[in-house]
């Protein structure tokens, strides 16, 4: 096979939009009642500073539905460490929990920033941790401050400091646009990593979170590549005739699973990246399509037409037979484990559209989590506290996220388009 | 019959003058760029794309069964139907008679259900419009099939409308 290194050489106007435009997230459902978490301004002395940790840090929890973030203008004080903290002041305004701050500025620029993450109950602190960043790295700080305060208070690590890429697409059909971008979760700081005029989908992070593979119709017909985040270079890795798609890495980032049909039928192949061997893993005259690598590795799920509509099948990654998963309705497709590889969110039809579901191997079914009719692309953030997926609202195309047990639901929209094929970063190595 | 002999004439000049019943104009597109979070570029890339027109015209009352070139299929399914069987053996037939014509077979779906399986099953449709060419007569090193999937809808609607016209192979004579 030919190996292609498409090397940067020149910047070239881009097709696609100004490459700024953040998504909006909006909560659409969230718990019942979340914990209620006060973060009066960190002290500054530039208030700027203190005023966007503080504001990110807040947008952050109540955007997540677990918490309800109290007013500040209730706050009758703005302490600046813990001695300073009243902590019946605080008992008074119903608030469980209290964030507090500063930022001080150091001779060389940058910031040092103080966070304490207090229980007001137990009047003890759960949390105190000091950073140093600059000023364009204040934003990375308050998703890693809120990434703790989350992790502290619900026993789960946050994704505030995590990424999300997604396919932004403009245009009127045969003459649409396409882009491949990533964003910070919160929506914020998006930038295009790829702008084609024909078709891109299934961008998939690697484990290590440097690289996306991704399918894109550049040559007119799909075909695989892996890009370098960090260096925009690019490795086509599959351009075998016929389709080539479904790109899944292994976890440990040394192979990938795809979708080929250079037999003359979908089949699902597993792509050794260190010496390109290319290891046949389906055979059968049915659609073989969409691999899921299991956390451990073992086992692969896949969409597979062999019973005549599309169900989620089990093989082991090293070969054997395929064993059918799913039973319930007339279509199953999509499969993405969970990270503690206990369930899977799929893409369901039951007759009321395509919606998310999750097969749980506890309880041997699929529960359906939406009430939507055109969800697809459907895979967990990286503490399985949510399932980003596409789906259609208002006519308009766009990311959303739902909790496993359905509770909380959010919509993510871009301003400027549709946005689709999301998938979520692994978690990001901390500053 | 005065028109249908006129239209077939049309036709016939249509095709002696760009060497097939083509609607593809190949457009040349400026710029296709890469760029990493720290910049870069990719190598060019060039579209085909279709006269949009193609769409709104309708389909030929007269039955002209070779100016179709666009065949539907039911919803999951790349079995062809007695209609579209009718226009696929017209073009074969057309095929018998200008041998040295080449075409692609593009197959596409509507947008429901996951987009790597319709990536696979609209590859099926363009392999299923290839079978039956080459069922009657037409070699099949004459025809490629390039699967779209979901990604190059012609309607953008999300109805049934717009589903029924998306479901499709295209004939592209190159």
């Amino acid at each position: 096979m030919k190996i292609n290194y498409l090397r940067a050489t020149a910047a070239l106007l881009l097709l696609v939009s100004p490459v700024t435009v953040a998504l909006t997230i909006e909560v659409t459902r969230g718990v019942e009642r979340g914990i209620a978490i006060a973060v009066p301004p960190f002290a500054a002395p530039l208030s700027a500073d203190g005023d966007l940790l503080t504001r990110v840090i807040g947008d952050n929890l109540s955007r997540s539905g677990k918490f309800e973030l109290l007013n500040s203008d209730d706050f009758i004080s703005r302490p600046r460490d813990l001695s300073a903290v009243q902590y019946k002041n605080w008992r008074l305004l119903k608030a469980e929990a209290l964030v507090i701050g500063n930022v001080a500025q150091l001779p060389d620029g940058r910031r040092e920033i103080r966070f304490r993450l207090v229980d007001v109950f137990r009047e003890q602190q759960l949390a105190g941790r000091k950073f140093v960043a600059t000023h364009n790295q204040l934003r990375k700080i308050a998703h890693q401050i809120s990434d703790i305060i989350y992790e502290q208070l619900l026993g789960k690590p946050g994704v505030f400091d995590t990424r999300i890429a997604y396919v932004a697409v403009r245009g009127a059909a045969r003459k649409q646009k396409f882009a491949l971008r990533v964003a910070d979760a919160d929506g914020r700081n998006a930038k295009t990593i790829l702008a084609s005029p024909q078709p891109i989908l299934s961008p998939e992070w690697s484990p290590d979170g440097r690289q996306l593979a991704y399918v894109s119709f550049e040559k007119k017909r799909s075909m695989v590549y892996v890009q370098d985040l960090k260096s925009g270079q690019r490795t086509r890795i599959a351009e075998y005739e016929g389709i080539n798609g479904a790109p899944a890495w292994s976890p440990d980032g040394k192979k990938l699973a795809l979708t080929l049909s250079k037999s003359g039928n979908p089949e699902i192949y597993i792509y050794e990246l260190a010496n390109k061997k290319l290891t046949r893993l389906t055979r059968h005259t049915a659609i073989d399509t969409e691999p899921a690598w299991s956390p451990d590795g073992k086992t692969i799920a896949f969409t597979s037409a062999r019973a005549g509509s599309p169900q989620i099948y089990l093989i082991n990654s090293d070969g054997g037979d395929a064993v059918r998963l799913t039973r319930e309705g007339g279509y199953n497709a999509g499969a993405s484990y969970a990270h503690d590889g206990n369930s899977i969110a799929l893409i369901t039809n039951r007759g009321n559209g395509f919606r998310v579901g999750v097969y749980s191997f506890k309880r041997r079914g699929v529960r359906e989590l939406t009430e939507t009719a055109q969800d697809e692309s459907p895979a967990f953030a990286p503490n399985d506290e949510m399932i980003v997926y596409a789906t259609q609202h208002k006519g308009r195309s766009i990311l959303a996220t739902v909790s496993p047990d359905g509770a909380v639901q959010q919509i993510i929209g871009a301003a400027d388009g549709a946005v689709r094929s999301p998938a979520w970063s692994p978690y990001n190595r901390k500053l | 019959m005065r028109n249908k002999l006129f239209l077939i004439m049309l036709l016939a000049a249509v095709v002696a003058g760009c060497g097939g019943p083509s609607a593809v104009d190949e457009v040349r597109v400026e710029d296709q760029s890469v760029n990493g979070l720290d910049g870069g570029e990719a190598d060019g890339a060039r579209a085909i794309g279709l006269d949009d027109d193609e769409y709104a015209a309708g389909q030929d009352l007269d039955g002209n069964l070779l100016a179709q070139r666009v065949i539907y299929f039911a919803y999951d399914s790349s079995v062809l139907t007695p209609e579209g069987e009718a226009i696929v053996r017209a073009h074969a037939q057309y095929l018998s008679d200008t041998p040295n014509l080449k075409l692609i077979l593009e197959g596409h779906t509507d947008e429901r259900g996951t987009r790597e399986y319709n990536l696979a099953l609209a590859e099926r449709r363009a392999i299923a419009v290839s079978d039956v060419l080459q069922a009657l007569g037409v070699a099949g090193d004459r025809m490629q099939t390039v699967s779209y999937g979901e990604e190059r809808p012609v309607a953008l609607g999300h109805d049934d409308g717009a589903w029924s016209l998306n479901r499709r192979v295209e004939i592209l004579y190159q």
